[in-house]
């Protein structure tokens, strides 16, 4: 795995086009977010606030999956459990094959790229389509979304026009992106027309009324909620709160940190299938909860603030490694800081654990995250189970497999002479009386610097002169 | 399988120690001390900051400037309830607009020329944020979810009493958990769009391209 | 104890200590010529944060339990180096939660101080410029823009130097890739960002680069240098003390 992103870092780094692209647009997103929090006490004030309403949630978290539960199913949403993406996906098979669905349209949704829910469904024959302009311009190019929020991000106009006209070749090429716009808006009319099931993420569950909430800016999820006769929600368990008032200052707080825009045009709010009398709306309402790893992360008390992610994608928009090699180089549903930090608990210390490598940890994520999650901090608890020995003490999957024997024993020697400091310093006087005996070749760091100059004299040998080292 | 599922994770989620983090008064509602004026002067700039039209109008006037709308816009036809206080008016006077649709049937019956063939949509609205330029839109028997979504414009009308600071504002003032959820709740801040080529805005992604407010 | 101590300890840190020395002794003369005593305990060696930003907790508990038993004395602790106060400040408290010393790492840590912060806040030191003018652009680390919270303090000292123009540099608040062992076990992604630090600061022309960071000071001087024809660069306290005339002022 290592290996593999390593490579996949150095191809994505090599690609100038790419680059620009995402350069673009994180500095017109980090310049619109910083727009929208003129003052910066109330934004501090808001993310504490933002803070306190995910975590109270948390704390209460089973309690209230039951109060959900209870209010959707007396709504009359059938609410179904799943404790991996394989129960998940088939449980939106049965549904399709109840109603003898050949195909489904799909609003944006993280969750069912978690589940590989549209490969899933292709090997048995059945059409997942997405609806989203972003996730249909990449599933066009049978690409991963390479952003939570704008999953084509990596692509630019002419790179879109090319790839409409090659797809659509009846249609005449253009590089407009209002004539791009509409041409997608055509196609899929027709599908929401014919459509018999819709699917679509959730962005907050509100147990007290049992309540599904939608954000979005183009009309698909509103679409494919409404247009369908059979609408199935897939989320993970964490995304509930506890009562409706809890979701104003959520989402203004998701949308301006997100987009920088203070509102999106749509917020969907759904608490049912269409009631006897009603003349639209879905006939059947399908919410599936998705656990994947997430009760375990509940387990600890530290990480369980990984699951405060209200997926803004502040963190990967401010992120100066994610700006650099893209999306895709994460090989992970999420990237970025917040795929960082949640990746290598889902799937494993073992198989994702370098992403928790991959940061200097300079905190610019979690200088912005709308509800405080402590990433950098995450990061290095992440490291910390990577190599700790007493696996035993912690619930992470894959805890203890990245310790190798020569980095521990190198760790190991340095603590040893760190703590002894008469050799300590015997041996750094000596480096700098021998420095030019020293190799001027430090592998990966002189590939693009010079190595380091060693000081003629140490600092301690200079504050023997000063006369400070002594009280 | 969905029932172990359950029983599962809630067992799992019920295991760790789980710290008191929460909030006993929860105080989320606006600071704002605007006035109407200001509303509706927030209102309208934040709705034309979204591209979308805003008609300031009196109880006497607004059907003049609905129809005055609808010449301008060339519109064909106009999906219109007649069963709404607003829609009755207007199928009253139906000389002066469009031809008038109403959506009295099942979506099922009509899908097709719902899809394709009607030109815009005039709703009642529930009320407005003044903060976020928002119609607040609960879809009905009569007004169905597909009305303020499907034809490519659609034109609402928002009381002025109606238009309070913010959503939080909004949720408390009327009473939204005591009355129950409706199926569908929606707020609406302009027409749709996107920005998922290369950041550049294009309207008419799948909803309205063009949103009427008509405030009353 | 915002009031203006007699004397104080000084942490060095591991870098500062072998490869950059005056920057040390520059911080310990500015404080000196204030009229505060400065006590360098000899047996300090490392903070501990290396071992601790790789995940090795237990390595790096016992290096920085070797440094707690070198400030005795309520004063404060001063720190020429953002990410090493940030160690001591916000990381030993995590480190020894739970530890039969844990006290004595949340008293630590309640004591320290990075230098500019120290300068600012504590001394209300008077800086008078008596040098040629200059032309800077200054670098601020993450770890003291954000963990230490303090990245106004180079600024308002800078700004006391009435020769001294600071020119800002495009994003000017990323990060410059170092990130200790990152710069290390991700080569490529520290390379690029690094390169594009050094290009954004070539770009205002400026004479010097200052940083109160010697870490960041390592990585993007390292960059220049193998560029060639390097801008420059000083840490904050070597820069202020050759300005303001050293010991004759
Ligand atoms: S971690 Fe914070 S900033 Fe990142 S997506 Fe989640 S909520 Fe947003």
């Amino acid at each position: 795995m290592s290996s593999e992103f390593r490579n996949t870092v150095r191809a994505n780094l090599a690609k100038p086009e790419v680059r620009a692209n995402f350069y673009r647009a994180m500095d017109g997103l980090m310049t619109r977010r910083l727009d929208q929090f003129p003052d910066k006490a109330e934004l501090e004030r808001l993310r504490t606030q933002s803070m306190a309403i995910r975590a109270n949630a948390l704390s209460k978290l089973p309690e209230l999956l039951e109060t959900l539960e209870a209010n959707l199913t007396r709504n009359g949403i059938q609410v179904h459990w799943a404790e991996t993406t394989d129960q998940a996906n088939q449980i939106v098979l049965s549904i399709l094959q109840k109603h003898n669905a050949k195909s489904i349209i799909k609003g944006k949704s993280m969750v069912s790229e978690e589940m590989g829910l549209n490969h899933f469904l292709e090997a048995l024959g059945i059409e997942a389509l997405e609806s989203d302009l972003g996730e249909f311009i990449i599933q066009l190019d049978h690409e991963a979304p390479s952003h939570i929020i704008m999953p084509a991000i990596h692509k630019n106009r002419i790179q879109i026009a090319k790839l409409f006209h090659e797809k659509f070749p009846d249609i005449p090429y253009t590089e407009d992106v209002d004539e791009l716009t509409q041409t997608a808006r055509r196609i899929l009319r027709d599908k929401f027309y014919a459509a018999p099931v819709g699917l679509s993420g959730v962005n907050f569950m509100v147990a007290e009324t049992g309540t599904l909430c939608l954000v979005e800016n183009e009309g698909n999820g509103r679409m494919s909620t409404t247009a369908p006769s059979v609408h199935i929600a897939v989320t993970g368990i964490e995304k509930v709160v506890e009562s409706l008032s809890d979701v104003p200052p959520l989402l203004s707080i998701l949308t301006r940190s997100a987009t920088g825009q203070p509102i999106t045009t749509y917020f969907n709010m759904i608490s049912g299938p269409r009631k006897p009398g009603e003349k639209d709306g879905p006939e059947e309402v399908h919410l599936v909860l998705l656990d994947n790893g997430r009760s375990n992360i509940y387990s600890d008390p530290e990480l369980l603030a990984t699951l405060r992610c209200i997926r803004c994608g502040a963190c990967i928009n401010h992120c100066p490694v994610y700006v650099r090699i893209g999306g895709h180089s994460y090989g992970t549903v999420y990237p970025g800081p917040i795929g960082s930090i949640l990746e290598p608990q889902k799937a494993g210390l073992d198989v994702h654990g370098e992403l928790a490598q991959a940061s200097t940890l300079c905190g610019a994520c979690s200088e912005v995250c709308p509800v405080r999650i402590p990433i950098p901090s995450i990061l290095n608890r992440l490291r910390y189970d990577g190599v700790r020995r007493d696996t035993a003490n912690t619930n992470t999957v894959g805890s203890g497999k990245r310790r190798t024997l020569s980095e521990a024993a190198t760790w190991k020697t340095w603590a040893w002479a760190a703590t002894h400091p008469t050799i300590y310093h015997a041996g750094s006087t000596l480096a700098t009386r021998f420095k030019g005996m020293l190799p001027t070749n430090l592998g990966a760091w002189t590939t693009v610097r010079s190595a380091p100059k060693l000081a003629e004299s140490t600092l301690h040998q200079q504050a023997k002169n000063l006369g400070v080292d002594h009280e | 399988m969905s029932n172990t599922a359950r029983a599962n994770i809630l067992a799992r989620l019920r295991e760790p120690q789980r710290p008191e983090c929460g909030f006993s008064e929860r105080d989320y509602l606006s600071r704002y001390d605007w006035d109407t004026a200001e509303r509706v002067r927030r209102f309208t700039e934040r709705m034309v900051a979204v591209r979308a039209e805003v008609h300031h109008t009196t109880p006497e006037t607004w059907l003049d400037v609905v129809s005055q709308v609808c010449a301008a816009k060339g519109l064909n036809n106009l999906l219109v309830s007649p069963e709404t206080v607003l829609g009755k008016q207007l199928h009253a006077q139906a000389e002066r607009f469009p031809t008038l649709k109403t959506y009295d049937h099942p979506i099922e019956s009509w899908k097709q020329e719902l899809f394709y063939g009607i030109d815009a949509a005039f709703t009642g609205t529930y009320g407005g944020i003044a903060e976020t330029g928002t119609l607040i839109v609960m879809p009905s028997a009569d007004e169905p979810r597909l009305m303020s979504l499907v034809p490519p414009v659609h034109i609402a009308v928002l009381e002025v009493a109606k238009l309070y600071t913010t959503f939080a504002e909004a949720v408390q003032a009327q009473g939204w958990v005591q009355a129950g959820m409706p199926t569908n709740a929606l707020l609406i801040s302009g027409p749709s769009k996107s920005a998922d080529i290369e950041q550049t805005l294009a309207y008419g992604v799948h909803g309205p391209k063009e949103l009427v407010v008509i405030l009353v | 104890m915002a009031t203006k101590p007699d004397t104080i300890y000084f942490f060095g840190t591991c870098l500062v200590d072998l490869m950059y020395p005056q920057a040390g002794v520059s911080a310990m003369q500015l404080i000196q010529r204030a009229g505060v005593k400065v006590i360098f305990p000899p047996a300090q060696t490392c903070c501990g944060q290396p071992a601790w930003n790789s995940g090795y907790r237990d390595e790096a508990r016992s290096v920085a339990r070797a440094q707690l038993a070198l400030f005795p004395k309520p004063i404060p602790i001063v720190i020429p180096s953002g990410s090493c106060a940030g160690m001591m400040k916000v990381h030993y408290p995590e480190l020894f939660a739970g530890q039969p010393d844990e006290a004595q790492a949340a008293d630590v840590a309640s004591r320290v101080y990075e230098l500019t912060e120290f300068l600012v806040d504590v001394l209300h030191i008077e800086l008078h410029d008596l040098g040629e003018p200059v032309t800077v652009a200054v670098h601020t680390s993450c770890s003291a823009r954000r963990e230490m919270g303090v990245a106004d303090k180079i600024e308002s000292l800078l700004g006391q130097l009435s020769n001294v123009q600071r020119v800002e540099h495009a994003r000017k608040l990323e990060c410059c890739g170092f990130g200790g062992t990152f710069a290390v076990k991700e080569p490529e992604i520290s390379a690029a960002m690094v390169l594009d630090k050094v290009t954004h600061i070539r770009n205002t022309g400026v004479d010097r680069l200052i940083s109160q960071e010697c870490g960041c000071l390592m990585n993007i001087g390292g960059a220049m240098a193998k560029q060639g024809d390097a801008i420059p660069h000083q840490h904050i306290a070597e820069f202020l003390w050759e300005r303001t005339g050293g010991n004759a002022a």
